[in-house]
C-alpha cells in the first residue's frame, strides 16, 4: 500500500477510526484483579484479627479472667502447683522499654533531624540520609546479638553491675532501632514548613535557634509527634532484640538495671515450647491479641496527626 | 566605626553553639552505625572462610559452616517477593489509578498503615493461625514465605504508590485524551515510567526480609535441620534464625562463630541495599523526563 | 447547516463550586467556532466536557446532556471511542516520555492500528500540519520530553490529529508557541476546517477574530454573547461586558 503524507483527505485504510472499541474480555478481567488487590489489605488485616482470635477464643472465654490476666504480675502457665497467667509484669516491662527508649530516641531524633534538614549541606545530608537507611537496615536480631555482646559488658563495667541484660540494655537497643524511623519521619515533618516561613523570619532579624523553636517547632509540631509516635509503635511491637537484650524474667523491675520480659518476648520465647491447642498457647495469642490492639491504637494516632498536618 | 552590642554578641555565641550541639549529637548518633559494622568485622573475620560459608554446621552447631542458612534464607525471600510484589503492585495500581477519594479508600489506607504497625511476632501468630493450621501448610518454607510476604505487604505497597504518584498526573491525562482506555494508560504510559521506581522498592523489602527473624520464628524455620529442604513443604534453617540460635541457645560456640553470622548477614543485606542504591540513582540519571 | 454537537441544559460542578450554570449551545459541523471569556469562566471545564475527560475527575458533577451527532455521549459506554472522534489540545504542552514517532502514533496503536505503512503515513501527515516536521524529521527517533515548549505543543497538536478526530478542541493552544508558528498553525486550522469541526477556547480575542466563525463570549459559567464573527466584533453585542471585554477593557 502507497500512501502519500500530502494527501490532506483521510486515507480509507484507516479502518481502526469507526471500530468502537468494546472492552474486551481480558481487559475487564485484569481491571477486576487489579480492584481485588486494592482490597487485600484490608483482607489482610481482618484476617489477622480473625485468626488471633479464633486461637485465643477458647482461652478468653473460658479461661480469661480480666482482673488476672490485667492485674496479676504473676505469669506462671507451666506451674504444677497454680498455673497463672497474669500479663502486668510483661505489660510493664513492655511500657518501661518503650517509655525509657523514647526518652532517649526522641529528643536525640529530632536534634538529628533538626540538624538534618536545617543546617546540612546537601552533600552532608546524602550521607546520612545513606547511613540512616543503613541502620533502618540492621535486622533486630542482629541489635539484640549487638546487646548480647557489646551493650551488655559495656552497663557492667559503666555502672558496676551484676548482669548488664536488662530494662537499660533493652532501652538502648530499642532507642537505637527507633532513631532512622524518628529521624527520617521528623525530617520530612521539617522539611514540610513551607520556605516562606523560615525566609519571613530571617528577614525579619531571627537566629537560626529563634527560627527552630518559635517557627519551625510549632509549624512542625503534628508531625515531629507522629514521628515520636511511630518510634513508640516501632518499640513496642519490637521481639527478637528485646527477646535477646531483657534478661528474660517475669517480675516487675525496681530499677533499670534489673532484668525484665516484654509482651513480645513471652510470645517468641514461649510459643514453640507450648503443646498447639492448648490453654498456654491460646494465652500467648490473647497476648498477641492485647499487641494488635495496642499497635492498632499507636498507629490510628499516629495516622491522625499526620493528617491533621496536611489539613 | 559599628559595635556589636553585647546582646548581639550572644546572641551569636548561643547560635553557633546551637548549630555545633545539633552536629555533634548527630555524628554521634551515627557513629554507632560506623563501628557497629567495624567491631563486627574485627571479631568476625577470623572465622569467615570459604568454607564457613559453604559447609553444613557440625558437633552441635558449635562448628563447621553456614550453608544450610544461606540456602533457607534465600528460599524464604525469593517465595515471600515473588508472592507480595504481585500483590503489592496491584494495590497500588487500585490505589493510584482507580480509586476514588472515598470511605473505601480512607479504609484501605488506615488498613496498610496498621499492617505496617503489626508487631513482627502478631504475624508469626497470624502465619501460624492462618497457613501453618488452617491452610493446613505445616511449618514449612511456603508458610514462612507467606507470613514474610504480609509482612512486606505494606511496604512495597507504600514504595510503589511513590513510584507512580510520581509519574506526572498529565501523562495520563494526554493519553486518555487521545482515547486510550485507563488500562492502556496504566500499560504503556504509568508502568514503563514508575517500574525503576517499583523496583527498588521491592529490592528493599528484599533486604528487609532477609533479617526478618520473628515472623519465621513458629511457622518454617527449624533450630538446625541435617538436610537440604528439597520442597517448599520443607522446614529450613535461615541465616538470621541460625544467629539467634548460637548466641543464645547453643553453649560452647567459639566467639567468632556469631560474629562471622552477624557479619555475613549484615554484608547480604547491605550488599542487597547497595543494588537498591545503585539502581535508584541509575534510574534518576537516566529519567525520560 | 448541520448541528454537530448540541449541548442542552449542561451544569458542571467541582464540589460544592459550580463552574457552568444552565448551559446551552449549538455548534455546527464545519465551523470554527471560538470561546473567549477572563480567566475561570469556565471555558476549559466546557471543553472536557466535550470528549468527557470529566469521566477522570471524582469531585466533577455534570448534569445535561450533550449530543454528539444526536447521541448523547454521557450514555454512550464506550468513551475512548468518543474522545477519538473528539480530539483536544491540552493548553500546556506534553510530550509523552517516549520517542517522537511513538507519541504521534500513540493514538492509533491504542486504537488497534497495526499497519507500519499506515502509521508511517499519519506520523509524517500529522507532523507537517502541526508545522513540526522539518524540525524533526531527522530524529524522530529521540524523546518528546527533549523537545522544547513549543516543539512539545506542536507535537501536542499533531497527536490529537493523530486520530483524525470529527471535532478538534483546542484550549489555548497558542500559549506556548512563537507568533510564526501560530501563525502556521492557524492557517493549517482553517485547512482542516474543511474535514472538521473546531472549538477553540483562546484568551487572545485577535485569534478568535482571525479564526473563527462564529464566537462565544463566556463569563461566570454562562454564555453571554454568540454570534457570528461579522457582527459581534462590529459592535453588535448583547450585553455590554462582551464589548468591554473585546475592547479590553475587563478580563
Amino acid at each position: 500500500m502507497e500512501l502519500k503524507a500530502t494527501e490532506t483527505a483521510v486515507p480509507k485504510a484507516m479502518e481502526w477510526r469507526h471500530r468502537k472499541s468494546t472492552k474486551p474480555k481480558s481487559e475487564r478481567i485484569i481491571e477486576f484483579i487489579i480492584k481485588a488487590g486494592g482490597l487485600s489489605s484490608i483482607v489482610l488485616i481482618i484476617a489477622i484479627l480473625i485468626f488471633i482470635l479464633k486461637e485465643s477464643a477458647p482461652f478468653l472465654i473460658k479461661r480469661f479472667d480480666f482482673s488476672e490476666f490485667f492485674l496479676s504480675t504473676e505469669w506462671n502457665p507451666a506451674s504444677v502447683v497454680e498455673i497463672k497467667y497474669g500479663i502486668l509484669a510483661l505489660l510493664v516491662g513492655t511500657l518501661l522499654v518503650t517509655i525509657i527508649s523514647m526518652l532517649i530516641a526522641v529528643p536525640l531524633g529530632l536534634a538529628c533531624a533538626f540538624y538534618i534538614s536545617e543546617f546540612c549541606s546537601p552533600q552532608l545530608r546524602e550521607v546520612y540520609k545513606i547511613l540512616i537507611e543503613f541502620l533502618a537496615a540492621i535486622p533486630s536480631v542482629v541489635w539484640g546479638f549487638i546487646a548480647i555482646m557489646m551493650i551488655n559488658p559495656l552497663i557492667i563495667h559503666t555502672f558496676d553491675v551484676p548482669i548488664g541484660l536488662n530494662i537499660l540494655n533493652a532501652s538502648i537497643i530499642l532507642a537505637l532501632m527507633s532513631l532512622p524511623l524518628i529521624v527520617s519521619v521528623g525530617e520530612d515533618a521539617l522539611r514540610a514548613v513551607p520556605e516562606t516561613y523560615r525566609e519571613a523570619a530571617e528577614g525579619m532579624g531571627a537566629t537560626k535557634w529563634e527560627v527552630a523553636t518559635r517557627v519551625l517547632l510549632p509549624a512542625a509540631k503534628n508531625g515531629l509527634m507522629a514521628a515520636a509516635l511511630l518510634g513508640v509503635g516501632r518499640a513496642l511491637g519490637e521481639t527478637m532484640a528485646v527477646l535477646m537484650a531483657t534478661g528474660h524474667s517475669i517480675q516487675i523491675p525496681e530499677s533499670i538495671f534489673e532484668p525484665g520480659r516484654t509482651l513480645t518476648a513471652t510470645i517468641a520465647a514461649e510459643l514453640g515450647e507450648s503443646p498447639k491447642g492448648g490453654e498456654h498457647y491460646q494465652a500467648l495469642f490473647a497476648i498477641g491479641l492485647v499487641l494488635f490492639v495496642l499497635s492498632f491504637i499507636v498507629n490510628l494516632s499516629a495516622d491522625y496527626l499526620i493528617r491533621g498536618r496536611k489539613k | 566605626m559599628f559595635k556589636p552590642s553585647i546582646h548581639l554578641l550572644n546572641k551569636d555565641i548561643r547560635e553557633k553553639n546551637f548549630k555545633n550541639i545539633l552536629s555533634l549529637v548527630t555524628f554521634f548518633l551515627f557513629l554507632p552505625a560506623l563501628g557497629i559494622i567495624f567491631w563486627l568485622f574485627i571479631k568476625g573475620y577470623p572465622a569467615l572462610s570459604w568454607d564457613f560459608l559453604t559447609q553444613d554446621p557440625i558437633n552441635g552447631m558449635t562448628a563447621g559452616g553456614i550453608f544450610p542458612t544461606i540456602i533457607g534464607t534465600f528460599w524464604l525471600v525469593i517465595i515471600s517477593v515473588l508472592v507480595s510484589c504481585p500483590m503489592g503492585v496491584l494495590a497500588a495500581l487500585y490505589l493510584s489509578e482507580y480509586a476514588k477519594d472515598g470511605k473505601l479508600t480512607r479504609i484501605i489506607r488506615l488498613a496498610i498503615l496498621n499492617l505496617a504497625g503489626v508487631p513482627s511476632i502478631v504475624h508469626a501468630l497470624f502465619g501460624l493461625g492462618a497457613f501453618v493450621l488452617f491452610m493446613n501448610m505445616g511449618t514449612s518454607i511456603l508458610a514462612a514465605s507467606f507470613t514474610l510476604a504480609v509482612m512486606n505487604l505494606p511496604v512495597i505497597i507504600t514504595s510503589t504508590l511513590e513510584s507512580l504518584k510520581a509519574v506526572p498526573h498529565s501523562y495520563r491525562e494526554a493519553s486518555w485524551n487521545v482515547g486510550a482506555s485507563r488500562l492502556q494508560t496504566i500499560r504503556y504510559i504509568v508502568l514503563p515510567n514508575s517500574y525503576p521506581g517499583i523496583l527498588t522498592g521491592v529490592v528493599f523489602a528484599v533486604g528487609r526480609s532477609a533479617g526478618e527473624t520473628a515472623a519465621i520464628l513458629f511457622t518454617g524455620v527449624a533450630f538446625y535441620l541435617p538436610f537440604l529442604p528439597s520442597t517448599v513443604f520443607d522446614q529450613c534453617m535461615a541465616l538470621s534464625m541460625h544467629l539467634f540460635t548460637i548466641s543464645t541457645q547453643v553453649v560452647g560456640v567459639p566467639e567468632a562463630y556469631p560474629f562471622a553470622t552477624a557479619l555475613v548477614l549484615i554484608l547480604l543485606i547491605l550488599s542487597v541495599n547497595s543494588i537498591a542504591v545503585g539502581l535508584r540513582t541509575y534510574f534518576r540519571v537516566k529519567r525520560k523526563w | 447547516m448541520k448541528k454537530k454537537i448540541e449541548i442542552k441544559n449542561l451544569k458542571v460542578s467541582y464540589g460544592s463550586k459550580v463552574v457552568i450554570k444552565d448551559l446551552s449551545l449549538d455548534i455546527y459541523q464545519n465551523e470554527v467556532i471560538a470561546i473567549i471569556g477572563p480567566a475561570n469562566s469556565g471555558k476549559s471545564s466546557l471543553l472536557r466536557c466535550l470528549n468527557r475527560m470529566t469521566d477522570f475527575n471524582n469531585e466533577v458533577k455534570v448534569e445535561g446532556s450533550v449530543l454528539l451527532d444526536g447521541q448523547n455521549i454521557y450514555e454512550e459506554e464506550d468513551s475512548t471511542f468518543l474522545r477519538r472522534r473528539v480530539g483536544m489540545v491540552s493548553p500546556l504542552p506534553v510530550g509523552l516520555p517516549m520517542t517522537i514517532q511513538e507519541n504521534v502514533t500513540y493514538a492509533p496503536r491504542m486504537a488497534g492500528c497495526k499497519n507500519k505503512a499506515e502509521l508511517d503515513f499519519i506520523l509524517e501527515d500529522c507532523l507537517k500540519k502541526a508545522a513540526l516536521w522539518d524540525e524533526v524529521k531527522d530524529r524522530l527517533h529521540t524523546l518528546a520530553t527533549k523537545l522544547s515548549g513549543g516543539q512539545q505543543q506542536r507535537l501536542t497538536i499533531a497527536r490529537a490529529l493523530s486520530h483524525h478526530p470529527e471535532v478538534l478542541c483546542l484550549d489555548e493552544f497558542s500559549i506556548a508557541i512563537d507568533p510564526v508558528t501560530t501563525m502556521k498553525i492557524e492557517s493549517v486550522l482553517h485547512e482542516l476546517k474543511k474535514d472538521m469541526t473546531i472549538v477553540m477556547v483562546t484568551n487572545v480575542i485577535n485569534q478568535a477574530k482571525r479564526l473563527g466563525d462564529r464566537t462565544a463570549m463566556m463569563l461566570n459559567g454562562e454564555i453571554l454573547d454568540l454570534d457570528e464573527n461579522s457582527k459581534l466584533f462590529n459592535g453588535q453585542t448583547k450585553d455590554s461586558r462582551t464589548k468591554d471585554y473585546i475592547e479590553g477593557l475587563f478580563g
